[in-house]
């Protein structure tokens, strides 16, 4: 399935801060914004997945909408936006299903319809020009909104396959939480921008995203960004909204305890769950 | 800053149904790109007999034989100019195969490899090995051992006597080598009483020192020696093209893999009895070539879904339009 709707930047010039996984962390979102605008990113663009996990999920959407952010729709958008049953993820252990469900309907219940009218018109991918390289940018993958693009289960030749179908030098993609780069020859690029919503199963808190660039002679660069926020601010929200104690554990420990089965073994074995 | 129309467009190269006449055909799925390539790294050998094996494996069937270690270099280098993303290897039981580490050393120097066994038979000399190979790599091995009962009695009535105990062995070989196998399970449970089931496996896996258990729980194909043992497929249990109308076919691993035997390449690993399962022996040929899902256990597959799959390896349709504007 190919993502329908491509929406085109204009060609940028220096940077573009690529943040994915928002994950209703309006506190990490706010946090991230300020350091990229500070790191002197001209360009600032969500890679999707607005609400899950996290508390009062429109007040993540109404930061990115006010600061008329480009934004791509991720499959939690998409399910938002379309009224569908669940996130589709595509879990079958019973307990990750358990609490994906507890995240949906919270967040789904707790989106102002306003919102999720809005989620449904984002574009599936954003097509722009960094100097001569061809940017793509999608939520998961260029051939599906909820496909999962780990760095242990992505070999060179697959990759360099979805930027041939894709039309791209350089694909920056979310989605699954945990972030990568792969570089080809210094011309082409896969990167995994990973989330600000929670952080990335390393056991420290704080939000991680990417700045893409060129480097002097042209090539894609990519510097990866950290950014501590009030993590103890955002567990009080969760908990005052009955949130379960399992989300808030990973916001305060910077480890998943939720949603695991996906997990390829090597990131799985970097977990402590 | 969004601008309306897209910079470039791009072909859609993805899996889907051809639109025929008569809505009670048999669906004919012409496949996407290729993502995962199957070995039947030991054909149909295997050291046990399940009663529940669709391919009637056991230690005489020879009706597919081993890879050799060349052949399945070859095969390799083919899916890497076809840009595979995954393998997987299987039997029969893949470690009866006397090179077994040295082609999943080989495998993970491309891609993430997988190996399904029974575990039985898994050496100190097998997880070793794979330990650093697996450690020097930057792609992930997985493990996927077949425990069909939480207890023994369940298990060995299928697999054999002794087999729970010398799995959980092979398990726990697996865990001390620092490996978190994928426990696989048929569901040999009323569908209602699956909540049970699976505390019941995490709980008896926990009590076994794997400590967060990673567990697949799949299907069972009534063909092979499961139609013997509990009966087959009813005449009319077939698939048709309505049946899939509105159905997303990457679901369908016939969408998405093929299968390297010593016979040529196949179109999936359940279908190996079937005569139209063999594709050629040309693997870009095959992988492009469309399939005719008129075979009973294509139901299964239709009703489950990914049922090969590692998990997080296919997701379901999100609703997507198909094409672009």
């Amino acid at each position: 399935m190919i993502l329908s709707n491509p929406g085109g930047l204009e060609p940028a010039e220096g940077r573009v801060a690529l943040f994915g996984g928002v994950y209703s962390n309006h506190p990490a979102l706010l946090a991230t914004l300020e350091d990229a605008r500070a790191a002197g990113a001209e360009t600032i663009v969500c890679l999707g997945d607005l609400g899950a996990f996290g508390p009062h999920p429109d007040r993540a959407c109404a930061i990115v909408r006010d600061a008329g952010l480009p934004v791509v729709q991720g499959n939690y958008d998409h399910s938002l936006g379309h009224d569908l049953a669940d996130c589709r993820c595509g879990y079958t252990d019973p307990e990750d299903n358990r609490f994906a469900a507890i995240s949906y309907r919270y967040t789904y219940a707790k989106t102002s319809p306003e919102h999720r009218a809005w989620m449904r018109t984002l574009p599936q991918a954003i097509r722009f020009r960094l100097g001569d390289r061809r940017v793509v940018l999608c939520h998961a993958s260029p051939r599906r909104i909820n496909e999962f693009l780990w760095e242990s289960t992505s070999p060179d030749a697959f990759l360099l396959r979805l930027l041939a179908d894709a039309e791209a030098d350089v694909l920056a993609v979310s989605h699954t939480g945990l972030q990568w780069l792969r570089s080809f020859s210094g011309r082409r690029a896969v990167l995994n921008v990973g989330a600000i919503g929670r952080p990335p199963n390393d056991g420290r808190t704080g939000a991680v995203y990417a700045i893409l660039g060129l480097d002097a002679g042209g090539a894609p660069a990519v510097e990866w960004r950290r950014v501590e926020y009030d993590h103890d601010r955002l567990a009080a929200e969760m908990r005052e909204e009955a949130l379960p104690e399992e989300f808030v554990e990973t916001i305060l420990t910077g480890w998943w305890t939720t949603c695991l089965e996906v997990l390829p073994a090597k990131e799985r074995a970097r977990g402590k769950f | 800053m969004i601008l309306s129309t897209p910079i470039t467009s791009h072909e859609d190269r993805s899996a889907g149904f051809e639109a025929q006449a008569d809505p009670e055909a048999s669906p004919l799925l012409h496949p996407g790109p290729l993502d995962a390539l199957w070995f039947q790294v030991t054909g149909t050998v295997c050291n046990i007999r399940c009663r529940h094996c669709f391919i009637a494996c056991g230690p005489a069937n020879r009706a597919f034989g081993f890879l050799s270690v060349d052949e399945i270099e070859r095969r390799l280098e083919e899916s890497t100019d076809l840009g595979v993303r995954e393998y997987y290897f299987t039997g029969g039981e893949p470690f009866l195969h006397p090179d077994i580490v040295e082609i999943l050393t080989r495998a993970l120097s491309r891609g993430p490899a997988t190996v399904l066994t029974n575990g039985t038979l898994l050496k100190p000399y097998h997880a070793a090995p794979l330990a650093e190979a697996a450690a020097e790599s930057r792609f992930s091995l997985e493990f996927r051992v077949s425990i069909d009962g939480f207890d023994r009695v369940t298990h060995d009535a299928l697999r054999g006597e002794g087999t729970f105990e010398r799995a959980l062995a092979g398990l726990e070989l697996l865990l001390a080598h620092g490996f978190l196998p994928i426990v696989t399970a048929v569901r040999t449970w009323p569908l209602g009483e699956e909540p049970e089931a699976y505390r019941a496996f995490v709980g008896m896996l926990r009590a076994r020192g794997y400590r967060n258990p990673r567990i697949k729980l799949l299907p069972i194909f009534r063909i092979g020696a499961e139609a013997e043992r509990a009966g087959g497929y009813a005449a009319d249990e077939r698939l048709t093209t309505r049946m899939v109308a509105g159905y997303d076919p990457e679901l369908l691993l016939c969408g998405s893999a093929r299968v390297v035997t010593d016979r040529g390449i196949w179109v999936c690993p359940i279908l190996l009895d079937a005569p139209d399962g063999n594709l050629g022996d040309d693997l870009a040929v095959a992988a492009a070539r469309p399939f005719r899902l008129g075979h009973a256990a294509c139901t299964t597959c239709w009703m489950h879904g990914a049922v090969c799959a590692n998990p997080g390896a296919a997701t379901p349709e999100a609703g997507l339009p198909p094409g672009l504007p």
